[in-house]
Parts: structure tokens; sequence; C-alpha cells
């Protein structure tokens, strides 16, 4: 019952935050949104007993990228609003049919489907999915080493592109 | 010194490469010194190199410098022998002279240095082809005078004509090349190899008289194109559009001797054909014949030196057709003096006339042209074959051997003594139109003797055109010796032994030659109209005779035409509708292609980002309900 | 304990805002926004679907989804940023020199 009320709570403040995201006309509202719906997901996470995930999305999410975003958006003018005018043809309406089409799909296998979400005769051991930073470090550092190394070496490679990228060389002029 | 025989074609070869990249560098006259004194090396080396060979006795050597296609035999490599030293030494020596005389000729011209590299490149090519030891390395040689040749007469390119000449000089050439090409062929097929020590020595045991007659012939057809005979000598009159040196050097001393070379070199493979030497000895006699009358019919004064020129190499060829190989090398160096004397002397003569070619409008330059006049008078007698100078001796031996030879070869000698009377009359209507008679100047031209730089070439020459005879006379037989140890395996034709008959056959032909010139002097030197009715009483055959019998004009309508037509039929009826529109077609196919979905690359990255979606829902909506 | 089915329908919804922002917004740095929104959604799908199958592997997928969203916004936000430099702009539709 209390995890029904806390995703009813969280599913509706998420969605706020999202549709916040897109529909704000000024970034730093849109950022804003954002955090919310990562603080939302964060405790969704939490209720699923996804401990160490959530953590590390309030802490690297909601802290490390979203204030380098409000950085960025403070670099290059946070005044600056967006008009709603649609500049490319024909967007709104292949937006529209995308939007309807998934809409439908969604909707006609949540509705007509025949889903189980849950395998038929397993229930659900919490202990299993208990997501302790031991538990999840066990599979990461056995059986996903070789991707955590690769990972870690792709985030060395990421900041070293941003620095060459950010890198502003004055010209002698 | 015959290791060091490689510095003979090295050194012009350096000279050229030098006056190429940096003779423009260099003031006038120093490009023409350097081009001298280059040749003139090359000329010290050869006499030096060819010291055994006077001595007597030596035989050739061949000096391997570089292996460079050993498996067919094809290497870098020199042979030595008294014929090669006798080529080198005509063509450094001569051409050494006429690179001297050049300075003075050349005087002025813009592109000065750039004529005595290419001089001097030639010279680095003839020495190539002659001391080649192989006949890969002589087909190097061969091609490359040939793209001299085309570089010295289309030296004026921007004059039309010497551009056409160029072009042509160098398209009948390659007729000619393609039969030395397949020859070659052949003789790699026969031997396995190209080398001269591999073929010579097993010609004998390897070729049947069929395959030698094949090669012989198919070498033949290069010798035609190369040595200006019948049909192909049709490029050289036109090659005096050419400065008069080149004239001199390429179109009469040195380059169109490469064929008389090539058959004397490849002697051991025309022993044994008979039929080709037959074929070869006649050609050139007709050869002789046919380009002799019209020497006969022409105003330009360098164009009757040009046609007799073949008239000469038709002897040269008539010579080693008959295997009197001696006779026609002896006839091949005193006709490269007399020769290379009679085109520097009319280059003298133009040059004084104020480029004018026309002899109708000379005469009278004597007293003007003292020098000139002498040294072109004793060319004049030396080619009619008059004793004691150079051509009569050469000439005789050559009308001898092939009196000698008897049968079929009468026939041939009786047309080579018609052709010593033609060759007397039409050099002595030369010599009196241009220097006897009066003036028939044009208007403003003041005719003057030339520098010392181009008389005293012509000084030697003379000197060489009167001695050089003595080289070789039935008493003292210093050539023949001299070249023996070349021609020791090949028969050679020889005059008559008794002294009475051949005492009578250069009696016949000296009187040829002296009824030739009396006739000319008798009616040139008569007034103007004298014989200008004279030549107009012979029409149609004196046109027929000034127009070259038209040969030009009928390879025009039955070559060149039909050859341009089909060119154009070609390029504009298949290539560019069929050709180039498939290509250009395909080319359309994509255009349109790309035209027609190009409107997709909007360039919008939300754009891309809505199909990707689409392409994502499209799939999924396939995986959910059509394929699950 | 309720069935996952909502969770998956929440995420199924936040994913769709994502996607339509993604296409409707015009600023680099909304877009981005969104894409970080629709990265969300398939962490929480994969959080659930773990559950419900009892499988640790999908948060240590969710984990390595985090470090490469991290570093793609990194280098995303520099590329932003290096843009306006040289137009002063965070539109995306004024980027369109690679038009067909």
């Amino acid at each position: 019952m209390v995890e029904a009320i806390l995703f009813v709570l969280m599913a509706i403040s998420a969605i706020a935050g999202a549709v916040t995201v897109v529909v704000a006309r000024n970034a730093v509202y849109s950022a804003m949104g954002l955090l919310g719906t990562l603080f939302s997901v964060a405790v969704i996470y939490v209720v699923q007993l996804a401990h160490l995930v959530a953590a590390v999305q309030v802490i690297v999410y909601a802290g490390a990228v979203l204030t380098l975003f409000l950085f960025v958006i403070m670099l290059i003018g946070v005044d600056k609003s967006e008009s709603r005018d649609e500049a490319l043809p024909h967007q709104r309406a292949i937006v529209g049919g995308i939007a309807g089409a998934m809409v439908l799909l969604v909707g006609g296998v949540t509705v007509f489907g025949d889903f189980d979400w849950v395998p038929a005769g397993s229930t659900i051991n919490a202990n299993a999915t208990n997501g302790t930073v031991e538990a999840v470090a066990a599979p990461l550092f056995t059986d996903w080493v070789l991707a955590f190394e690769a990972t870690a070496l792709l985030l060395t490679i990421a900041a070293a592109g941003a620095i060459a990228l950010a890198h502003h060389r004055r010209r002698p002029s | 010194m015959t290791e060091l025989i490689w510095l003979a074609i090295a050194v012009p070869l350096a000279g050229s490469v030098l006056l190429h990249f940096f003779g423009r560098f260099l003031k006038e006259p120093l490009p023409g010194v350097i081009a001298s004194l280059a040749v003139g090396t090359s000329f010290v080396i050869a006499l030096t190199a060819a010291i055994p060979f006077f001595e007597g006795g030596a035989h050739g050597e061949t000096v391997l410098l570089w292996e460079w296609m050993p498996a067919i035999g094809a290497n870098i490599e020199i042979l030595w022998d008294p014929l090669a030293a006798m080529m080198t030494l005509i063509v450094t020596g001569v051409g050494a002279l006429i690179h001297v005389f050049a300075i003075g000729y050349m005087h002025g011209d813009e592109r000065f240095h750039r004529f005595f590299a290419i001089l001097n490149l030639f010279i680095a090519s003839m020495l190539i082809l002659v001391l080649a030891g192989n006949y890969a390395m002589l087909f190097l040689g061969w091609e490359l005078v040939g793209l001299c040749s085309y570089l010295l007469i289309g030296f004026w390119f921007r004059r039309h004509s010497a551009a056409a000449a160029a072009k042509k000089a160098f398209i009948v050439n390659r007729i000619g090349d393609l039969g030395l090409m397949v020859g070659l062929m052949l003789v790699f097929t026969a031997f396995g190899t190209l080398s001269y020590a591999g073929i010579f020595d097993r010609a004998d045991a390897e070729l049947t008289t069929g395959l030698a007659t094949a090669i012989a012939l198919l070498f033949f057809v290069g010798v035609v194109g190369k040595s200006a005979q019948i049909p192909l000598y049709v490029w050289l009159p036109d090659a005096m559009e050419g400065p008069t040196p080149v004239s001199a050097l390429i179109h009469a001393a040195t380059m169109v001797t490469a064929g008389v070379y090539l058959i004397a070199r490849s002697a051991a493979i025309y022993e044994l054909a008979p039929a080709a030497q037959v074929t070869v000895a006649t050609v050139g006699a007709f050869t002789a014949l046919w380009a002799a009358t019209i020497a006969m019919g022409q105003r330009d004064i360098k164009r009757v030196l040009a046609y007799s020129t073949i008239s000469q190499l038709g002897y040269m060829i008539l010579a080693v057709g008959t295997t009197a190989y001696v006779a026609g090398l002896f006839h091949l160096m005193t006709h490269a003096f007399f020769k290379a004397l009679l085109f520097l002397g009319a280059g003298s003569v133009i040059h004084a006339m104020n480029d004018e070619q026309d002899m109708y409008k000379m005469g009278g330059l004597f007293k003007k042209m003292k020098v000139t006049g002498i040294t072109m008078g004793i060319a004049t007698i030396a080619i009619a074959g008059i004793p004691p100078l150079g051509g009569f001796w050469s000439k005789d031996e050559i009308l001898a051997a092939v009196f000698e030879r008897g049968g079929y070869f009468s026939f041939l000698w009786v047309i080579g003594l018609v052709t010593a009377l033609i060759t007397g009359f039409y050099m002595a209507r030369q010599f009196i139109l241009v220097f006897l008679g009066k003036p028939r100047w044009d208007e403003g031209v003041q005719p003057h003797e030339s520098p010392r730089v181009m008389t005293v070439p012509l000084v030697i020459l003379a000197l060489l055109s009167t001695i050089g005879g003595l080289t070789n006379t039935p008493i003292r037989l210093s050539l023949e010796h001299f070249l023996e140890p070349a021609f020791e395996s090949i028969t050679l034709a020889h005059p008559p032994e008794e002294t009475w008959l051949l005492v009578v056959i250069a009696a016949l032909s000296v009187i040829a030659g002296l009824v030739g010139i009396g006739a000319a002097s008798v009616n040139y030197l008569r007034p103007r109209e004298d014989w200008e009715r004279w030549e107009g009483g012979l029409e149609p055959v004196w046109s027929w005779w000034g127009q070259a019998y038209g040969v030009d004009e009928f390879y025009g309508r039955t070559i060149v035409a039909p050859g341009k037509r089909l060119a154009e039929v070609t390029a504009f009826d298949i290539d560019i509708p069929v050709i180039d529109g498939a290509v250009n077609g395909v080319g359309r196919l994509v255009r349109g292609l790309g035209a027609w979905i190009r409107p997709l690359q909007t360039g919008y990255v939300r754009n891309y980002g809505a199909l990707l979606l689409a392409g994502t829902v499209v799939i999924l909506i396939w995986l959910l309900v059509g394929g699950a | 304990m309720i069935d996952p089915g909502w969770y998956m329908g929440l995420a199924a919804v936040l994913f769709m805002i994502g996607a339509l922002g993604l296409l409707l917004r015009r600023n680099a740095l909304v877009m981005f926004m969104c894409i970080e929104l629709m990265l969300n959604a398939v962490n929480l799908t994969l959080i659930s679907a773990g559950r419900a199958l009892n499988d640790l592997n999908g948060q240590v997928a969710v984990f390595f989804i985090l470090v490469v969203a991290a570093a793609e916004v990194v280098v995303g936000l520099a590329i932003i940023v290096s843009v306006f430099r040289l137009r002063a702009t965070a539109s995306v539709d004024e980027l369109s020199e690679l038009r067909g």
C-alpha cells in the first residue's frame, strides 16, 4: 500500500517535471523540471530496492550533470527564451503522427495485449534484487569487469575530448 | 680506354641536362660553346679509344655497364668495334663542327640554349644507337633520335608548317619503327636474347632462310622509315622546316644513316636472306633515281639538298643490299662530310639572304660570299663524283661492286649510273642558280659573308670532303682494313679485280657526272628567260618533278584523309554519342536519383531525429503486431 | 507490491515526453535534457524488469547507462559551448550546413 501511494505521488511529480522540461520557454525552468523528475525517479528506485543506483542518480545526475547544465545555460545566456513558432515544415505533423502511433501502440499493448510482466509461477524475491553496494559490486567486478574497464576508459576519453573541444585557442592576432 | 668509352655518351648527355636546367642562366654564346665542347670531348674520347683499331687487327669488345634486363639479353652494354668506332667518329666529328656552326647560325634566337640542349641530347642518343651492345639498347637510341628529330624539326613550333613537319616526321618514322619492333620480337623468339653476341654467332645455326628473310625485311621496314627510302621518304623534305644546322646534322649526316648502320650491324642476319638483300638493293636503287629526278625540279635550296640526301641514302642502301658493306659505310662517311658541308653552306646562304630559300631569287652570290661559294663548289663536285674528291671514290666503289654482282644487279648498276648523271645535273644547277649568273635578289637584300664561327666549320668540312675519299681508294684500302674485324664472318661484295674493268666503270660514272654538270652549265649559264623557257618546255614532266610526283598528295588522299575520316567517325559518331553517352548517362542517372532523394537531407537534426523515431515505431509495430 | 506494468507505463510516458521534447524544442540544451529524460525512462524500465525477474543485472546495466550518459553530457555540452562560440546561438535549426 505504501508502494502504491509512493508510486502515484512520484509518478505525478516525475511527469510534471518532464512536462516542465519540454514546455518551459526558459532553459533554467527546464533544468528545474528535470531535477524534479530525477528526484522522483530516484525515489522510485529506492522503492524498488535499488539503493546504490538511487544514490548515484542523485549524486551524479542531480548533483553533477545538472550543475553542468546550469553552468552552460549561464554561459550561453539565461535570458534567452525560445519562440514557439515551428520553423521546420511538417515537423509538427510528423511528431504528431509518431506520438499518435506510440500512444496507440502502448495503449493497445496494455489494453489488448496478453502480457505477463512477471513470469507465471515465479514470485518476487526481494532479497535477490536488494541493490546494496555490496550486491551490485559483486557482478560489476566479476561478470562485467571488462565492460567496467571499458567504461572507465570511455570516461577518460570523454573528459579529454571535452577539454579539447572547449579549450579556446587564442590566436596571436 | 675502351672501358671509358661510355663517357662518349655521358658527356653530351650531361651537357644536355646541364643546358636544359641551367642554360637559361647562361649568356649567349656560352650554351653553344659548352655543347660544342661536350661533343668535341666525345670525339677525342672516341678517337683515343679507337687507336687499337687504327693499329689494325684489334677485335671488338663488349663493355657491360649495368645489368638492365639480363634475362632477355638487354643490358646497358657497349659494343666497341671498328664499325661502332667509325660511326662514333663521324657522328661526333661532324656533329662538333655543326655545333660550332650553329653558334653562329642560331645567333639571337630566344631559345638559343634550348636548341643546344636538344642538339646535345641528339648526339647522345645517336651514340647510344651506334654503341649499343644489343638490339634493345639500339632500339632505345633509335627511338631517342626519332624524338630529338621531332623536337628539332619543330624547334620553331610557332610556325605552323614546322609543327606539321615535326609531326609528319615522327608519325612516318613510327610506321617504320613498328616493323623494327616486330622484327626484334621475331629475333627474340628465335634466339631468346637480344644481345648481339648471342645472335650473330648463332645466326647460322638458329635461323631458317624464311625466318631470316622475315627478320631482315622487318628490319628493313624500320630502315625505310629512318633512312627515308621509298615509300616512307616523304618526311625528310618536310623536315627542312627545322633550323639548317639540324638539317645538316640529323637529316643528312647522322640520323638518317642509322638505317644503313642497322643493316651493316645485322649483316649476319642479312647474309642468310638473299631475297631480302635483293629487295634492299632494289629499293635503294629506285629511291636513288626517284629522289634525284625530284631534286631536279626543286626551287627551294634546302629541298634540293633534302632530295639529294634521299638519293644518296639510296646509294648506301643499294650498297649494303649488295653486301658491299664497306662501300656503303664509306659512302656514308664521305656523304656525311659533303652533305653536312652543303647544308651548312646552304644555311650560310640563307642566313646571308635574310631567310630567303628560293634559288630563283638568288644568283651572283659568289662575289659576295667567297668562302661559302668555294666550299659549296667543292661539295658540289664531290657529290657529283668527280675525282679525286670524296664522292668519287665511294660512289664508284658502290657502283663497281654492284656491277661485279652481275645478273639482276647489272640493271641496278644502270640505274645507279643514270642517277649519277642526274646528280651532276641538279647539283650543278643549284650551284649555278645560287652563286653564278646575275643577281635576282629581292629588294633590300644585302648578302654578306657569314661570321668566322660559321665559315671555319665550312672550311674544315671542305677539307674533309676533299681528302675523305682517300681513306679507301683501290690503291690503298685503309677503311676496308679498318673495318675488317667487324665483318670477319660476312661475305663482302667487292669491286672487280681486273684493273681495266675498274677503270672503265670509274670512267663511266665520272663521264655521267661530267655530262650532268656540263648539261646544267650549258643550260643555266644562259640568261634567266632562256632556262625558264627550257624548263617550261619540259612540261608537264617538270611540274611532276617540282611537286615530287605528287606523292604527298597521293598519301594525303589515300592514307591521311581516310585516317582522318576514320578518326572523325570514331570520335564524333561513336565515342561521343555511345561511349561518352554511356558514361554521361550513368552520371545523369546518379544525379537524377540524388536530386530525387536529396530533399530528405534537410540538414535539420530534428528532422533526422523524427525520422529515426518514426523508423523505431515502424519496427516496433512490425515486431509487436506483424512479427510476434 | 504493485504490478510492474505500472512502472513500465510510467517509463513509457516519460520516454514519450522526452521524445516529443527532443523533436519539438530547438534549444540544444533543452534537447539534451530531453535525452536525459528518455535515458531515465529506460533506466526505470531496466530496474523494474530486473526486480520482476529477480535479476540484479538490471541494476548493473543502469549503472553503466548512468556512466555513459554522464560521459555523453560532458562531450555534448562541450560541443554546444564551442558551437555557441562560433555562432552565438544554441538553436540547432541554425546548424543546417549539411543540407542535401
